[in-house]
């Protein structure tokens, strides 16, 4: 099913809206102003996208270490965001977590775990809350291939589908953990699959096609709305940088430079722009428009977190309860 | 004794080696290396096992090139399933082999508390000494650079708390190996904890495998007016509070326990007869804190002895903020001590 062009619009915002602000930080990562670990999405923009588009503000989000696409996508402030990277008293967590730890309640964003596979039974809780309290609120969990490895992944699974929560489990899998690849991991190669075991529904969507994640997620989202329980949809995709910082990591022999070359070359903006432009949808100009209004946007955001106030010594004592 | 002595850089090294060149400097990683190297040539029964180990990084360098040398069976990458692999590394190792399990970070740890101090931990006691698991856990603590809450605890005393266990934390390249060979040969659980900040610190380093048996500490540095207890990092940044200090005419004797369970006491108790002042450094947090344990022994074994308070220096309650800002002041260095110090000799 074609979806409507305000939509596509939307997701292709979206998506280089995450895209220009990671490829910033790329940018001024060398300066070492953001004195903190950096994982960039950078080539998986679609999976936020395609499955925040169907998130009301005040459905749950629980994110990983490769946060910064989520939070974006679910509408989380760019501004605390990257005054977060800075370390400043503005930013998300008021320069306590850094950019693995960020946060907008005002989203549904209730945290981000760099313990991998942390956020996935948080969410699962957020979702039993919702129905304890007869709300119609999803939870949306986002978590790697990695955390696949992880025993949590098992139980949470279970106990939503058992309970038949409204949380949907967003797999983005990038076939690596830092260097390590799936198939040094996995017994099995199709994550989805995991699932059945369960009784429930897994499914596979090419990641890199915002409107298959989309058209996947809304699947699960109005599953899960609808009180049948929780869906598993795994996502295939690739990130273009290295594990963490701005650099590629083939130089280092991580991975193959041509396995990186082939998954450029299935860039999730640039095939979804080409689509718009020949359907007619977007033309150069409302396409430059739409990057420089991102662009500004960014600017103003940088400008904002530079200007902004360091936390005070006396500061660290602060916030361990409330 | 050369293997005793503290390098605080390559250059102080390289000239302890004009004098004697039979020094032979290594780095604490490539301390760690080389153990686990010769271990692989040495004992079948040895094998590693841990997240990233097959890694062209290879753990912050310490098992660079083993898996390709030795094979991917026994330097094995695992899936991310730290409770799950460490029960699969106690179960070979109850079936005698004598496996090295490695963590990138001390956090990820926690997760694998269930099968450490519920399994590990109790399987010789619990069985009457039955059975027992000869099992070495090594994790690496970091630090700075924003690394924040969850990838940059120093969990020590939270393992010192569970009987059946032994804690290990290296602060130099000779005890870096010598204490690992030995936590591999010891026939129970020992956690081996290293600092990322010694990574680079450069000491002498014998060729041949040796042991340092587990359980005595160290005197680093002798001293009249003050004992200086340091643990892991905090020896180096101990040492440089020395210097100046004696430059102030106070002489500090410092102590690496060098393994923190168990206990070398006497250690401890030796050196403050002889100064009645105690400070403790330690890279951990101090509420309930692995200081706690020394200061507590202390008051009760040798209280008469001291003329002074005992002070420590060590983390505030609060988890690691990652601003550099509040880095700043969370962490503690030399200038902490020297005020500790302060404080005693008044
Ligand atoms: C429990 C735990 N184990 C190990 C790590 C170290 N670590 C951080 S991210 C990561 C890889 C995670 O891979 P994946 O879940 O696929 O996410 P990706 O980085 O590919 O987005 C690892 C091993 C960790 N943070 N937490
Ligand atoms: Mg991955």
């Amino acid at each position: 099913m074609e979806l409507d062009t305000t939509v596509q619009i939307e997701l292709y915002k979206s998506m280089l809206r995450v895209r220009l602000l990671e490829e910033k930080v790329v940018e001024l990562y060398p300066d070492q102003e953001m004195k903190c670990p950096v994982h960039l999405c950078i080539g998986q923009e679609a999976i936020a996208a395609g499955v925040c588009a169907h998130l009301k503000s005040d459905d749950y989000l629980f994110s990983n270490h490769r946060g910064h696409g989520h939070y974006l996508a679910k509408g989380g402030d760019m501004r605390a965001l990257v005054a977060e990277f800075y370390g400043r008293t503005t930013g998300c967590s008021r320069g306590k977590g850094g950019s693995m730890h960020i946060i907008d309640t005002d989203v549904g964003l209730l945290g981000t775990s760099a313990i991998v596979g942390g956020g996935i039974p948080m969410g699962v809780g957020a979702a039993l809350a919702a129905t304890l309290r007869g709300e119609d609120q999803v939870s949306v969990v986002f978590f790697g291939d990695g955390a696949f490895d992880e025993g949590v992944f098992y139980e949470s699974y279970n106990f939503a589908t058992l309970k038949k929560l409204p949380v949907i489990f967003i797999c983005e899998n990038n076939f690596y953990a830092t260097n390590s690849p799936q198939r040094a991991r996995h017994a099995g190669s199709r994550i989805a699959d995991a699932a059945l075991v369960f009784g429930s529904t897994g499914i596979c969507v090419d990641g890199n096609d915002v409107e298959a994640v989309h058209n996947a997620a809304g699947t699960a989202v109005e599953h899960a709305r609808a009180g049948k329980g929780p869906m598993l949809v795994e996502a295939l995709t690739y990130r273009w940088k290295g594990h963490v910082g701005p650099g590629t990591d083939f130089e280092a022999g991580c991975r193959s430079e041509a396995e990186l070359r082939e998954w450029i070359d299935r860039c999730p903006i640039k095939s979804f722009r080409t689509k718009l432009i020949e359907n007619g949808i977007l033309n150069t100009e409302t396409n430059n428009r739409i990057a420089e209004a991102i662009t500004d946007e960014i600017e103003e955001a940088f400008q904002f977190a530079m200007d902004s106030p360091l936390p005070e010594p006396s500061d660290l004592l602060t916030d361990l309860f409330s | 004794m050369p293997w005793t002595k503290v390098y605080s850089d390559r250059s102080e090294f390289d000239l302890a080696v004009e004098k004697d060149p039979a020094l032979r400097g290594l780095t604490y990683r490539d301390a760690i290396l080389e153990a686990s190297t010769q271990l692989l040539e040495s004992d079948s029964d040895f094998f590693i096992l841990g997240e990233g180990v097959d890694d062209p990084g290879g753990v912050f360098g310490t098992t660079k090139g083993l898996a390709e040398r030795f094979g991917t069976e026994r330097v094995m990458d695992t899936p991310l399933a730290e409770n799950g692999i460490t029960g699969v590394a106690m179960g070979a190792a109850l079936a005698g082999m004598r496996p090295l399990l490695v963590h990138m970070r001390v956090d990820f740890m926690t997760i694998s508390l269930d099968q450490i101090a519920n399994h590990a931990a109790k399987w010789s006691y619990m069985f009457g000494g039955a059975v027992n698991v000869p099992l070495t856990i090594r994790a690496i603590i970091g630090r700075g650079w924003g690394s924040a809450a969850q990838h940059s605890q120093s969990l020590q005393a939270m393992f010192t708390q569970v009987p059946g266990l032994k804690v290990v934390m290296p602060a130099t390249p000779y005890d870096a190996k010598g204490l690992l060979v030995s936590s591999i040969y010891d026939d129970n659980p020992v956690i081996f904890i290293e600092h990322r900040g010694l990574y680079e610190t450069v000491g002498h380093v014998p060729k041949e495998l040796y042991n340092i048996e587990l359980g005595h500490g160290v005197v680093r540095r002798e001293g009249a007016d003050v004992t200086i207890v340091a643990i892991s990092q905090m020896l180096s940044e101990a040492i440089k509070a020395a210097r100046r200090l004696s430059n102030e005419g106070i002489e500090c004797e410092i102590i690496d326990l060098r393994t923190l369970l168990p206990m070398d006491k006497g250690i401890i108790i030796e050196s403050v007869k002889k100064t009645g002042r105690l400070v403790v450094a330690d890279t951990g947090w101090k509420e309930g804190g692995y200081s706690a344990e020394v200061s507590a022994v202390i008051a009760e074994e040798a209280f008469d002895l001291l003329k002074a308070p005992v002070q420590r220096v060590a983390l505030p309650n609060v988890p690691t903020p990652a601003s550099h800002v509040l880095e700043a002041a969370f962490y503690k260095g030399e200038n902490d001590i020297i005020e500790a110090v302060k404080r005693v000799v008044r």
